[in-house]
């Protein structure tokens, strides 16, 4: 393969127009809302930008410290439980015959077709106490119930429906939802460069099923499973719409207050600080994460 | 079935779901702004204002008639390019940077106040406008736009509790049953508007909307937290949804919201509560750099009109500050106590005033509200 550093005009006359668009419409915009995090407001539209870091010291405020960490919570929970259901469904994809895979492929990637906002009032109509899902849950109580009352045995009691919806459940199943195909995708990328034959290697010498996914496919899957990881956990981070739609009293995410800054609260500087800190948080684990594998490769 | 209708219902909701399609909405108003500029340079006619017969209108979605464009069109000649906001914040911040090329905008009276601060909007010219004379009493002069010199009544509405009849006996009569009350633990659900909140909890504890002292939003933000574990959630205005789906009993929300439910479920009412209320108005006006302010003020003239009120008033069914539309609509909805609360009611609701150095105070006391 030709080294870029021969063919350094190709390159700059085929990098020119990406990287203008990128600082054009994401380096200067993130570096004037940057510069707002250093600023305060003067009157209703002007922002003084003066230098303060009173922003960044109000965003350190217990309150603020601990909606971050809740985020961080629930946003782990959700990457863990994606990858939990998604490593399955990759491995099972990886293993389809050649007929199945494309369709298999496609049923996932199907719901990015559809608008965000539309998929979670989709599942509020499945979720809420008159919804599918209870719906059905209680005709099959109904049904064993009559069922053992037809046996001679005490009829069950009454059924209740289930909470499914506005709580911490609800957001939870609401981002794993949402978040799935994020997961299963690079780890099928992973999964389907591997080597065959590494695995009838581990089966043939002895080693179960279990132990070969263990120490030769997650191993070699790696990569795939750490760039799942991240591109699952980073949107999580910064879900808000979920929260709003399906949360309960006490589910607000960092992203919500965010919002609530540079909308209602008209408080842009403090909403900048908010975000940027968000950034630098995940920018810092990025980089943790780079620093290990080189390290490793190294 | 009826999960189907709430569903498609929900989709419909003016506020709800443009909210989250903010990005797609920006692309549809700058979309239509572009092709009407380029259209402009060819056409040549000229409207009996003056001025090429084009319009740019930027208002609430479902917030018209079905047929107003057109029939103003071929009152005037003048073409109505309409694009839609979700939000407020939504209006004020395409405009904070220089307008765009909207001649009429639809801004709710708390922004009109600070459209007027920040030096957004033109005085109006009422000798153009003659059928202001259609405006009821109450309109023809409020405090957010004295004299109104940049606005027109377009809609009003006020904040009260929407409930289920056979859920909730008796019938409420006061904020306390969603304030400050579990007697109806798990089935109440509020605005999650931070300012509203505390503007009727003050209004509960006996206080006016405005001029809260902070001490007082100590308070509010105690009552919120004990109350909270018996609120099922905070909406986005769509309160009229979690009640007609019987997912609550309880809803803040606002009478033109519940008033459109009420004609599907004989089972909801809605109450202004004993204390007074928070009133809210949509107000038509005329952004500074309008392209076509004569334009803008013979389509305000327009919307008005009695027979031009009152389509739009059978189409969105909020309450009308226009008295000659509401002279032509059906005794249904003028004699209904949601859409229309009686005068002594009326009287103890007020106009809550933009207030920069409060707001913050607000949002930062509901996030810890939220938080707890």
């Amino acid at each position: 393969m030709q080294d870029w550093k021969q063919q350094r005009s190709v390159f700059a006359a085929i990098s020119a127009v990406p990287l203008a668009w990128l600082s054009v419409f994401f380096v200067i915009p993130l570096g004037v809302v940057w510069l707002y995090s250093f600023g305060r407001n003067v009157g209703l539209t002007e922002i003084d930008i003066s230098g303060t870091f009173a922003n960044y010291a109000r965003a350190l405020e217990p309150l603020y410290l601990e909606i971050f960490a809740k985020s961080i919570s629930v946003a782990a929970l959700t990457t863990l439980i994606c990858l939990i259901v998604g490593f399955p469904v990759a491995l099972a994809i990886t293993f389809a015959t050649p007929k199945w895979r494309p369709w298999l492929l496609l049923a996932i990637m199907l719901p990015f077709w559809t608008n965000l906002l539309i998929r979670t009032y989709a599942l509020i109509a499945v979720l809420r106490t008159e919804g599918y899902a209870n719906k059905s849950l209680g005709w099959l109580w109904d049904n064993a119930s009559g069922l053992k009352a037809l046996l001679g045995f005490a009829p069950l009691s009454t059924w209740e429906p289930l909470p499914l919806l506005y709580n911490n459940f609800a957001v939870i199943f609401g981002l794993v939802y949402v978040h799935l195909p994020f997961m299963v995708l690079p780890l099928y990328a992973a999964l389907d460069r591997l080597d065959k034959s590494l695995i009838e290697a581990s089966l043939d010498l002895g080693a179960g099923h279990w132990r070969t996914i263990n120490q030769i496919v997650a191993p070699l899957a790696a990569p795939g499973i750490l760039s799942g990881v991240i591109i699952t956990f980073v949107p999580a981070l910064g879900a808000y719409l979920t929260p709003d739609l399906m949360g309960g009293t006490d589910s607000q995410m960092i992203a919500n207050v965010i919002e609530r800054q540079f909308k209602r609260a008209n408080d842009w500087p403090f909403g900048a600080a908010l975000s940027f800190l968000l950034m630098y948080a995940t920018f810092i684990l990025i980089a943790l994460q780079s620093m290990r594998t080189k390290k490793e490769a190294g | 079935m009826s999960d189907l209708a709430a569903f498609q219902k929900s989709l419909a909701n003016r506020r709800a779901l443009l909210k989250g399609m903010g990005a797609a909405a920006i692309g549809i108003s700058f979309g239509g702004l572009a092709g009407c500029d380029s259209k402009s340079e060819s056409g040549a006619k000229i409207a009996g204002t003056g001025e090429e017969p084009k319009l740019n209108f930027y208002n609430w979605d479902t917030y018209i008639g079905e047929t107003s464009l057109d029939d103003f069109k071929g009152a005037s000649g003048i073409d109505v390019n309409m694009s839609l906001f979700a939000t407020n914040d939504e209006l004020f911040a395409k405009l904070r940077a220089g307008n765009p090329g909207f001649d009429v905008i639809v801004p709710s009276n708390d922004f009109v106040e600070r459209m007027v601060k920040s030096d957004m909007l033109i005085p109006l010219d009422h000798s153009k406008i003659p059928n202001f004379k259609n405006a009821g009493e109450t309109f023809k002069d409020v405090a957010y736009d004295p004299g109104r010199a940049h606005s027109m009544p377009y809609t009003w509405l006020v904040l009260g509790i929407g409930y289920r009849k056979s859920k909730v006996k008796p019938a409420p009569d006061s904020w306390k049953v969603i304030f400050d009350s579990d007697q109806y633990k798990g089935r109440i659900a509020l605005l999650s508007e931070a300012g509203d909140l505390f503007r009727l909890s003050a209004k509960y504890l006996g206080h006016s909307v405005n001029n809260m002292p902070p001490a007082m939003i100590k308070q509010i933000e105690a009552m919120l937290i004990k109350q909270k574990p018996f609120v099922k959630s905070f909406h986005e205005d769509n309160g009229q949804d979690l009640l007609l789906s019987g997912e609550v009993d309880l809803v803040l929300e606002y009478n033109g919201d519940i008033a459109q439910i009420m004609k599907e479920d004989d089972d909801i009412g809605f109450v202004l509560p004993k204390e007074g209320s928070q009133l809210n108005s949509d107000n038509l006006c005329i952004p500074k750099g309008a392209p076509h302010p004569e334009n803008a003020h013979a389509f305000i003239n327009y919307l008005l009109g009695a027979e031009a009120g009152k389509k739009i008033t059978e189409t969105i069914l909020y309450p009308t500050p226009n008295d000659a539309a509401k002279a032509l609509m059906s005794d249904d909805y003028r004699n209904n106590p949601a859409i229309f609360p009686t005068a002594a009611q009326l009287a103890k609701c007020e106009y809550a005033a933009y207030n920069d150095k409060l707001q913050p105070l607000y949002e930062e006391a509901f996030t810890r509200v939220r938080a707890a």
